[in-house]
């Protein structure tokens, strides 16, 4: 059998940096270095993990971004890592394009590539809205099978973990699907100097809003579900009080609590 | 008035705090009505009505627990359809967001997600978002459908209010769909007796300093002091001192607390991002320069097993 596994992955400023908004108050990509969302690393290892369990059959992983023409570089990142494709959905219009924009842009073109099987990451670490696989789901009209910690696919079967708030659940469920991993799943495998060279060679394929017959308007900041009005720096905190322990360091943390009420 | 839905979280028909602070914003848009699923659905009714519901809408049935969140979907579709609301708004947690997320998809709306404010304008509701770990604050609208929005815990003060709290049975025609992901395996988590990690008033937080699951018992002790809940750092939980679930951070549980408390803990800017909206922090740590004494009101340079015990005793004695 045949599985064909599509990871989304996300192009994302780096949150160690300076992160801003432009002033159309969409996300400034020009002042912070961008790279893979680490959170998607763990869904590009997962989905090198079951390729590798379905060894004997031909699985075949392929990498999936929206976003500008740099976005390149998280594909790279997935293909050094040992996806075997990638595919970047790369137009003007799609800038400031919001979630419900994002998951049909995604759905259309995971329809296009084929799919078995879909994985994400848990969350992008620069929205981190947590939302995108779910509505993946939606969209594409199979199962969805989230915020995994642990996964593993069986036949025509997907399994797999999920630790609520409430209870720790076994989930099931056929493919096609749509899964999310979190980061609790596994430690992401380092790109290897030779899966860096192979990378180079490795075909990406880019698609345009008209190779997914998608109207510009219907993406994009102007045709977004929602409006960004203002944002604002949050304003440096006040310095704190910092004290050296000299032996009364917990009573005198004591006292403060005691002035601020909370004992 | 508008009708503006309210989707309850509970536990057997005990009403989660964050939905009685969803019922106080819901207030500001309009009149709530409130939708219960699943086992003690009818049973959150009298409290929701003390805090504003006009209309509880329930329905339960074995979908709810034995699927992947669709069935939940499937429902709060029903109450949409049936009460044509200004707005719909969701408890932030990883379930309410899938939620909300796949409704919005569904009726067309936009979707914001992580509100820690709502107010509202002429133009429908406003909602204020904290982002990029807290370093800004924005101002979001939904431009498209009926707003979705899912809230944060403690956005809102809970405020009692009373209103009819009418109770109304909901039929939801369950879709193909609903029945895709399986639940065929379900543990409880055990319940430790503090308060919940994200709606407590006070969290108290170890990390890699802490240096050992039996040396939690010290930051156990001073929670416990405190009536608090317990967090800990990604680099704790991975060492396995310390449950995933009671994780701080972005991968973990986001916390805003009236009280922070860090030991052991450096402040990495995913650490922050789950707890940089505490109103007050307080960190104990022996090194200087760690960062997470750039966020502190009040910070304590200091080996955290002298400093927290001695906490802890000064708490207790005041307290008598
Ligand atoms: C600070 C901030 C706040 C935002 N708030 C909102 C909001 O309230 N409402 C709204 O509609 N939009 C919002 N957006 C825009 C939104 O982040 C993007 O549209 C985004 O592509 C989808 O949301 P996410 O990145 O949070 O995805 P998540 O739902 O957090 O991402 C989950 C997974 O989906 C996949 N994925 C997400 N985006 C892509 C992509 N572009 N290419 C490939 N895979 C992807 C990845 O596997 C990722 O791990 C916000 C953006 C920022 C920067
Ligand atoms: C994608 C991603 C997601 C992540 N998500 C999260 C998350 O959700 N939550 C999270 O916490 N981290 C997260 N991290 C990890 C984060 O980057 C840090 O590695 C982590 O927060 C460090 O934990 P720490 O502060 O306990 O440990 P360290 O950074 O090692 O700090 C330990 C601190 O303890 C102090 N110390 C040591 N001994 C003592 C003593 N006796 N008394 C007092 N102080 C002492 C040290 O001076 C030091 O400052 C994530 C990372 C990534 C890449």
């Amino acid at each position: 059998m045949s599985l064909r596994i599509v990871v989304c992955v996300k192009y994302v400023p780096d949150a160690t940096g300076d992160r801003h908004f432009a002033d159309d108050l969409t996300l400034d990509r020009d002042d912070v270095d961008g790279l893979l969302s680490e959170l998607d690393e763990y869904a590009v290892e997962q989905a090198l993990q079951i390729a590798g369990d379905h060894s004997g059959d031909d699985a075949e992983v392929t990498v999936l971004t929206v976003g500008p023409e740099d976005a390149k570089d998280a594909l790279r990142k997935a293909l050094s890592m040992g996806a075997h494709k990638a595919v970047h959905v790369e137009d003007d219009d799609l800038h400031g394009t919001d979630a419900l924009g994002t998951s049909l842009v995604l759905a259309k073109a995971i329809e296009k590539t084929g799919y078995d099987l879909v994985i994400c990451g848990m969350a992008s670490t620069d929205g981190t809205m947590g939302v995108l696989p779910a509505m993946l789901s939606e969209r594409l009209g199979v199962p969805q099978v989230t915020l995994l910690s642990e996964v593993s696919v069986e036949g025509g079967t997907v399994k797999g973990r999920r630790d609520g708030d409430a209870a720790t659940v076994q989930l099931e469920a056929s493919l096609p699907a749509v899964v999310s991993v979190t980061d609790q799943s596994g430690e992401a495998r380092y790109p290897s100097f030779k899966g860096i060279m192979a990378a180079k060679k490795k075909p990406v394929e880019s698609l345009d809003l008209e190779d997914l017959d998608i109207e510009a308007g219907d993406v994009g900041l102007e045709g977004a579900w929602t409006a960004v009005d203002s944002a604002t720096e949050r304003p440096a905190r006040t310095a704190g009080t910092i004290v050296n322990d000299e032996g009364k360091g917990g009573d005198e943390l004591a006292e403060f609590l005691v002035s601020q009420k909370f004992i | 008035m508008a009708e503006v839905l309210v989707y309850v979280d509970h536990v057997d028909g005990a009403v989660r705090k964050p939905t009685l602070e969803l019922l106080t914003l819901a207030r500001r848009l309009g009149d709530p009505v409130a939708v219960a699923l699943g086992a003690g659905a009818a049973d959150t009714a009298a409290k929701l009505a003390e805090h504003g519901a006009v209309k509880v809408l329930t329905a339960d049935a074995p979908e709810f627990a034995d699927y992947l969140v669709v069935p939940k979907v499937d429902a709060l579709q029903a109450a949409y359809e049936s009460v044509s609301p200004v707005a719909v708004l969701v408890p932030s947690s990883a379930e309410g967001k899938e939620i909300a997320a796949r409704l919005a998809v569904r009726i067309g709306s936009g979707l914001i997600t992580d509100a820690i404010d709502l107010t509202a304008d002429d133009k429908g509701p406003v909602a204020t978002q904290s982002v990029f770990a807290a370093a800004y604050t924005t101002n979001s609208r939904v431009t498209k459908g009926t707003p979705v929005i899912t809230v944060k815990p403690n956005a809102a003060p809970v405020e009692p209010a009373a209103a009819a709290g009418t109770v109304e049975a909901l039929s939801v025609p369950f879709g193909e769909a609903a029945t895709g992901t399986k639940v065929v395996g379900r543990t409880p988590r055990e319940s430790t007796g503090r308060p919940e990690l994200t709606e407590a008033a006070i969290v108290v937080s170890g990390g890699r300093g802490v240096n050992g699951a039996e040396n939690f018992a010290i930051i156990e002790a001073l929670a416990d002091s405190l009536g608090a809940a317990v967090g800990a750092s990604r680099a704790a939980v991975d060492a396995g001192w310390y449950p995933h679930s009671n994780q701080v951070g972005q991968t973990g549980k986001s916390v805003s607390p009236q009280l922070y408390i860090a030991s052991g803990i450096s402040g990495a800017i995913q650490h922050r991002a789950g707890m940089q909206t505490s109103k007050t922090i307080v960190a104990i740590n022996k090194d200087a320069e760690a960062p997470i004494f750039d966020l502190v009101d009040y910070g304590v340079v200091g080996d955290l097993f002298q400093v927290v015990p001695q906490l802890t005793e000064a708490i207790k004695a005041r307290k008598g």
